[in-house]
Parts: structure tokens; C-alpha cells; sequence
């Protein structure tokens, strides 16, 4: 007689408020998905030590420094998250910035070259040189680390090689010098703030929307806007400090504005962001380096997944070395030696990527690297020598290796594994 | 015998390097039916269906599906005629939640861009289809999941495909006794509905429980495919063990009954 509709099943339930992702978010972290908690913290604390210990580190000259000096480790760094992701390394991906460097060197000053031809041939040589690693560690199966130290040392040949045994090529073009030294003008860097920061919402309020109404489970409106905020406050603060009048002599000339390298790195950042969570070959970079037998068996052409990580990890390298080379008006046999190579393995670490494989992010290289430029660029203020910077980089970079080993065994023992 | 058999082999041989695991096996497998395969360890069950998923060429033999003789070379062929293969080691990432797995290797795209609402949608589906409740999200990774849900996820990837044979490689062998039971259910209720399912088992109950069919490998040969009701428990036990039982199995390393 009586007729109960049964309410309409779901396998799972719909989710709930703010409160229920939070304490999610804190069930995660205790279970060992630290994500970008180490990184934030990290600098938060760094920032405060800095500005108490040295008064200089938190002007706006020395704001736009850190921007300045930790672009190129960063772009090196997400780069070098690709071949994380997959468990692998590239220690080569420093050199291989010097070998792109002084290609472009020789293309724009010797060879006179017009300045986007030589960015042209500097990143063909970057893809190369990753289709190459690639494919030793791909198709041979020589483990990547023994390939990329063999080209780590022969890449420092090949440089000096280019630079007639050691000689220094100087940068005159003033578009690849714009590159690591131009600003913006200040009402384009808050242009960029209102665009990104509604762009951001709009996406993420037009996902909820489509998700709803398919009956998906959607983010609480009050965590969107939460994000949204934090997203503003950060580039708008940023932007802020950037524009303010950082010239010791502003009658005579103004320094004001986001520098050039700024936008670079972000379009860098929301392309491969983009790759990796939203399109197919992204899925199977994290499922590669998850499980790589379970991605075979999935299909999945496990041998192009890797070579293509080495080729965007040696491509970013090549854009790191115009940068380096731009910052520093000229290409030595130096750029990209030294610890760039460290500093970049560092700041992915740092920045939550697993040296395990399988986890990790774009944005994982900008965090990092924040911290990297913070720990270089306070010591140097504090007049640090640089056998000081060395330990305390190892240290740093140490630190993180063993934040990823512990939070990692804590999520195998929380059976998250 | 009333249906055809949906996939059949005929004279499988197979070698890793000088060892060779499969002698001149054939085995069939039919619609709406469990069939079980069953052998000691070592007897070379894992590796016959690694060679109907296409994961090993096999040296020689003949395949068919469907009654036509197919060329299976690689994991995408066999899954594009609706063979799935739950594998003893489950193949599943962890790193990666339950839809992404599900879906992995076969993602739905909308033009450029992952389509993840249709394919949380399918998801969803496939497991209420299967009366799977148990998990708390679609979009936690796996590494979070316990043994008997990782196996439910990993059985239905096998069956959201409309696959027409699903295989599983052990999949009771590390759960428990009530997670045993929801996987046999689901078993069975996968041939109900008209799959044919092939079930790996060390367990002469679960076998026996829920199986129509049963192929008995001993060392790396067929001895015998027989129908579950024409024979016992202890036949089967020397079939694993001796290769024989009585008129059943191998008679001078030859199969005598089919
Ligand atoms: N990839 C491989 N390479 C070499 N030998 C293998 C390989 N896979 C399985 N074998 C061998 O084949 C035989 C059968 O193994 P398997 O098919 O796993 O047996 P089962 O699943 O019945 O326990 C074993 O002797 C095993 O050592
Ligand atoms: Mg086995």
C-alpha cells in the first residue's frame, strides 16, 4: 500500500562544508601529505629571521631582488619536477642551462644572430639534449642517474668548448637583457593581480556550477573563497612592495614595478600545471611514476612518458640558462655551475615534490625556490661567507630529502603508503 | 556443450629464456560462467592469463575470441575486445585516487581537457552497479584504501568497460573472511550477468562455491577442464598435486579427457 521512494543512492556521499575539509586537510597532513605545509612554514620563518637579524632584507630593493635571483634554480626546478615525478634525476639539467647559455651567447653576440633566433636554437638544443638523456635511460635502461652524471661532467666540456676554453661572452641584445633586469609598469603588474585573481574565481565558481549540476560532489563556496582571497592578498601585497620607488636616486632615475621575469615564470606555471592535472599525458607522468608496471599494463607507452620528461626537464633548463644569462649580462663557463644544479634539485624537494616519484606539482618549484633565494639571498646580506652558504644549503636541502623520507614512511604506516 | 565458448586457446606454449612455464595449453572460457583456474603455485596460472592480456607474447598456439581467431599484442589489444585482467599484484597507482585509476589508460577527454566529471560520473555508476557503498570518496587515492576495497576498485576498472571477460588472478588471497565473501558475491553476480569470469583460487570452498567451470594447470600443462558439479574436492586436490585423478587429468603427460 504504501509507497516509499527510496532517496536516489550515490556510491558516495556529498561533501560537506569548510569545516569538514579542514579537518580532512589535517587527517591528511598527520597521515604524511605534508603538500606545500613545509615550504610555507618554512618561509614564513625564514622571512621572520631575516627581518629581524638584517634591516636591508625587507626592502623593497632586495623584494625584488629574491625575484630576480632565484628565477632561473626555479625554472630549472620545474623542470627538473617532471623527472622527479617519474623517480628519476637529471643532475645534468645545470650544465645543460650553461650549454644552452652559451649557445645563445655565441648565436646572439659572436654570430650576431637576431635575439629570438638564438632563444629559438637554445631551447632546440635543450630539447635535444633531453630526447638524448631520454633516450639512454628509456630505451638502453641506463639508470638516469649514471646517464645525467656523465652529462653533467661532459656538458661542462661542452661549454667551455663553446666559450674558446673559457672565455666570457657578453649579452648587448637589450631584449634578452630585459628578461632578469626591466620592470613592468606598475599599472600592468596590478592589471596582471585583478586578471589572474578573477580569472582564478571565475574558473573555480564555473567548475563548482558545472559539477553541481551533473549531481557531482563540489567544493564548499566559503573554501573557494578562502583560496580566492589568499591568491589576492599574496599577488597583491607582492605587487604592492614591487611597485613602490625602490631607486636610491629617484630624481634621477625610477626604479618601480613587477620585473619582466615575474610574468615569465607564471605563464611557465600555469602551462604545466595545466599538463600535468588537466590533460591525459599529465595523468600518465603521475601514473608512470606512481606504478610504472601498472601503467604498462594500463597501455600506457611508459618509454615516451620518460623521454618526454627528460626533454621538458632539459627544455626549462635551457629557459633557466637565458635567464641566468640575462641576470648576469653575460654567459661564463661558470652558468649553471657551481650549485644551480643543487639549488634546483633542492627547491622541488623543498616544495613537496617526492624524490620517491609519483608526487608533485609546478607550483611545488615556486615554493622551493622562494625558499632557496630567501636562505642565499639573507645569508649574503648577513655577510655570510660562502663556505657558511654551502653547509647551510646542504642542510636545507638535506632537511627537505628527510621531510619527504619521514612523511613517506608516516604514509606507509598510515597505510596510505 | 549449449554455448560457445567466448574466448578459447588452443596449444599455448611459452618460455622465459630456457625455462618453459606453459606446455601445449588449452583452455576455454564461457559466457555467463565462472570458470576457475586452479594449479600450484608455480604451475604457471599467473602467466597464461599475463598471455590473454597480452602482457607476454606466447611462443606458439592459437588464440580466439569470439570464434575468430584474434593476434592479441599488447594490453590495449586485449582490453579493446573486452578482456580485463585483475592482476595478483593488484596494478592499481597509489598515488592516484579511484577514478583516475579506474580510468587510467583510457581517460575520457573532452577535447584537450580530462573530462573528470563524466568520468567521476561512470565511476560512481559502475560501483553502485556492482553495490559497492563502502568507499568514503571517489576522489581519495588508493593508498588510502584497505586490501578489500582496493581489490573492489580494481574489479570494477575490469567492468566498467563492458568488458565480456573479466579474470582474476587471485583476488581473495590477501582479505579477509568477510572481504572474501563481498569479492565472491561480486564474482558471481559479474556472471549473472552474463561476463564470463575466470577466478584464480588456492581455496577448494571458493572454488566450489561460486564456480561452473573448473581448468586445472600442473606444471604448466592443462590437466583437465571439468564442469564443478562432476567432480569433488579430493579429485580436484590430485589434479593440482599429480597432474591426475584417476580417468581425469594427464595420462603420459598427455591431457586425456577434454
Ligand atoms: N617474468 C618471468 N620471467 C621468468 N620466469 C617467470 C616469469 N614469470 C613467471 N615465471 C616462472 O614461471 C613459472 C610459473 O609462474 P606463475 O605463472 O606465476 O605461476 P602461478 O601463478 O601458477 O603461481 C614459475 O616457475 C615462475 O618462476
Ligand atoms: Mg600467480
Amino acid at each position: 500500500m504504501t509507497t516509499t521512494t527510496a532517496p536516489e543512492e550515490k556510491a558516495v556521499a556529498p561533501s560537506a562544508g569548510l569545516n569538514q575539509q579542514v579537518r580532512d586537510y589535517v587527517e591528511r597532513v598527520r597521515g604524511g601529505e605534508l603538500g606545500a605545509l613545509p615550504a610555507v612554514i618554512g618561509l614564513i620563518v625564514l622571512c621572520t629571521v631575516f627581518a629581524i637579524l638584517s634591516p636591508v632584507f625587507l626592502s623593497p630593493v632586495n623584494f625584488a631582488n629574491l625575484f630576480t635571483q632565484g628565477a632561473g634554480v626555479t625554472v630549472i626546478a620545474m623542470g627538473l619536477v617532471f623527472v622527479l615525478l617519474l623517480g628519476e634525476i637529471d643532475l645534468s639539467a645545470g650544465f645543460a642551462s650553461g650549454v644552452c647559455a652559451a649557445f645563445l651567447g655565441v648565436l646572439l653576440t659572436n654570430e650576431g644572430w637576431p635575439w629570438y633566433a638564438s632563444v629559438l636554437a637554445a631551447m632546440v638544443v635543450g630539447v635535444v639534449i633531453g630526447l638524448i638523456i631520454g633516450w639512454l635511460v628509456a630505451k638502453l635502461g641506463i639508470p638516469s642517474f649514471v646517464v645525467t652524471l656523465a652529462a653533467f661532467l661532459a656538458f661542462q666540456g661542452v661549454v667551455l668548448i663553446l666559450l674558446d676554453e673559457g672565455t666570457n661572452i657578453s649579452i648587448r641584445d637589450s631584449v634578452i637583457l630585459a628578461i632578469a633586469n626591466e620592470n613592468m609598469y606598475p599599472w600592468l603588474g596590478w592589471a596582471l593581480v585583478v586578471v589572474g585573481v578573477l580569472a582564478y574565481a571565475g574558473l573555480q565558481l564555473l567548475n563548482n556550477r558545472r559539477r553541481a549540476g551533473r549531481g557531482l560532489v563540489t567544493d564548499p563556496l566559503s573554501l573557494i573563497a578562502v583560496r580566492v582571497g589568499a591568491l589576492a592578498v599574496a599577488s597583491g601585497f607582492a605587487v604592492y612592495v614591487l611597485n613602490l620607488e625602490r631607486s636610491r636616486n629617484p630624481g634621477v632615475i625610477s626604479l618601480t614595478g613587477v620585473p619582466v621575469v615575474v610574468p615569465i615564470i607564471l605563464v611557465l606555471l600555469l602551462v604545466w600545471t595545466f599538463v600535468l592535472r588537466r590533460t591525459r599525458f599529465g595523468r600518465h607522468i603521475y601514473a608512470v611514476g606512481g606504478n610504472a608496471e601498472a601503467a604498462r599494463r594500463a597501455g600506457i607507452n611508459v618509454d615516451r612518458i620518460k623521454i618526454s620528461a627528460f626533454v621538458i626537464c632539459s627544455f626549462m633548463a635551457s629557459v633557466g640558462g637565458i635567464i641566468a644569462a640575462s641576470r648576469a649580462n653575460s654567459v661564463d663557463p661558470n652558468t649553471g655551475g657551481s650549485n644551480v644544479l643543487l639549488f634546483a634539485v633542492g627547491a622541488a624537494v623543498i616544495g613537496g615534490t617526492s624524490l620517491f616519484g609519483g608526487k608533485g606539482r609546478a607550483l611545488d618549484a615556486i615554493l622551493g625556490g622562494a625558499v632557496v633565494a630567501v636562505v642565499i639571498n639573507g645569508m649574503g646580506l648577513m655577510g655570510y661567507s660562502s663556505s657558511v652558504k654551502y653547509v647551510v644549503t646542504g642542510a636545507v636541502l638535506l632537511l627537505a630529502a628527510g621531510v619527504d623520507a619521514l612523511s613517506r614512511k608516516r604514509a606507509s604506516a598510515s597505510g596510505r603508503r | 556443450m549449449s554455448t560457445a565458448p567466448v574466448l578459447e586457446l588452443r596449444g599455448i606454449d611459452k618460455s622465459f629464456g630456457p625455462v618453459q612455464v606453459l606446455h601445449d595449453v588449452a583452455f576455454s572460457v564461457y559466457p555467463g560462467e565462472v570458470t576457475a583456474l586452479v594449479g600450484d603455485n608455480g604451475a604457471g596460472k599467473s602467466t597464461l592469463v599475463k598471455c590473454i592480456g597480452g602482457i607476454h607474447p606466447f611462443d606458439s598456439g592459437e588464440y580466439y575470441f569470439e570464434g575468430k581467431q584474434v593476434h592479441v599484442s599488447g594490453p590495449r589489444d586485449a582490453a579493446s575486445m573486452g578482456v580485463e585482467i585483475v592482476y595478483q599484484d593488484l596494478a592499481l597507482c597509489d598515488n592516484l585516487d579511484i577514478v583516475q585509476n579506474m580510468f587510467l589508460g583510457r581517460e575520457r577527454k573532452r577535447g584537450l581537457v580530462l573530462d573528470e566529471d563524466t568520468m567521476e560520473e561512470m565511476a560512481a555508476k559502475t560501483l553502485l552497479g556492482l553495490s559497492v557503498r563502502t568507499v568514503k570518496s571517489l576522489r581519495q587515492h588508493v593508498s588510502s584504501l584497505s586490501g578489500g576495497q582496493r581489490q573492489t576498485v580494481a574489479i570494477a576498472k575490469a567492468v566498467l568497460w563492458n568488458s565480456k571477460v573479466v579474470i582474476l588472478d587471485e583476488p581473495t588471497a590477501a582479505l579477509g573472511v568477510a572481504q572474501t565473501a563481498q569479492v565472491l558475491e561480486l564474482v558471481r553476480r559479474l556472471a549473472d550477468k552474463g561476463l564470463a569470469v575466470v577466478l584464480i583460487s588456492h581455496n577448494m570452498n571458493d572454488v566450489f562455491a561460486v564456480s561452473d567451470r573448473i581448468a586445472a594447470l600442473y606444471l604448466g600443462r592443462m590437466a583437465a577442464q571439468v564442469k564443478t558439479s562432476d567432480v569433488t574436492h579430493s579429485q580436484i586436490v590430485e589434479l593440482i598435486t599429480a597432474g591426475r585423478s584417476g580417468e581425469l587429468g594427464l595420462q603420459n603427460g598427455k591431457e586425456a579427457t577434454a
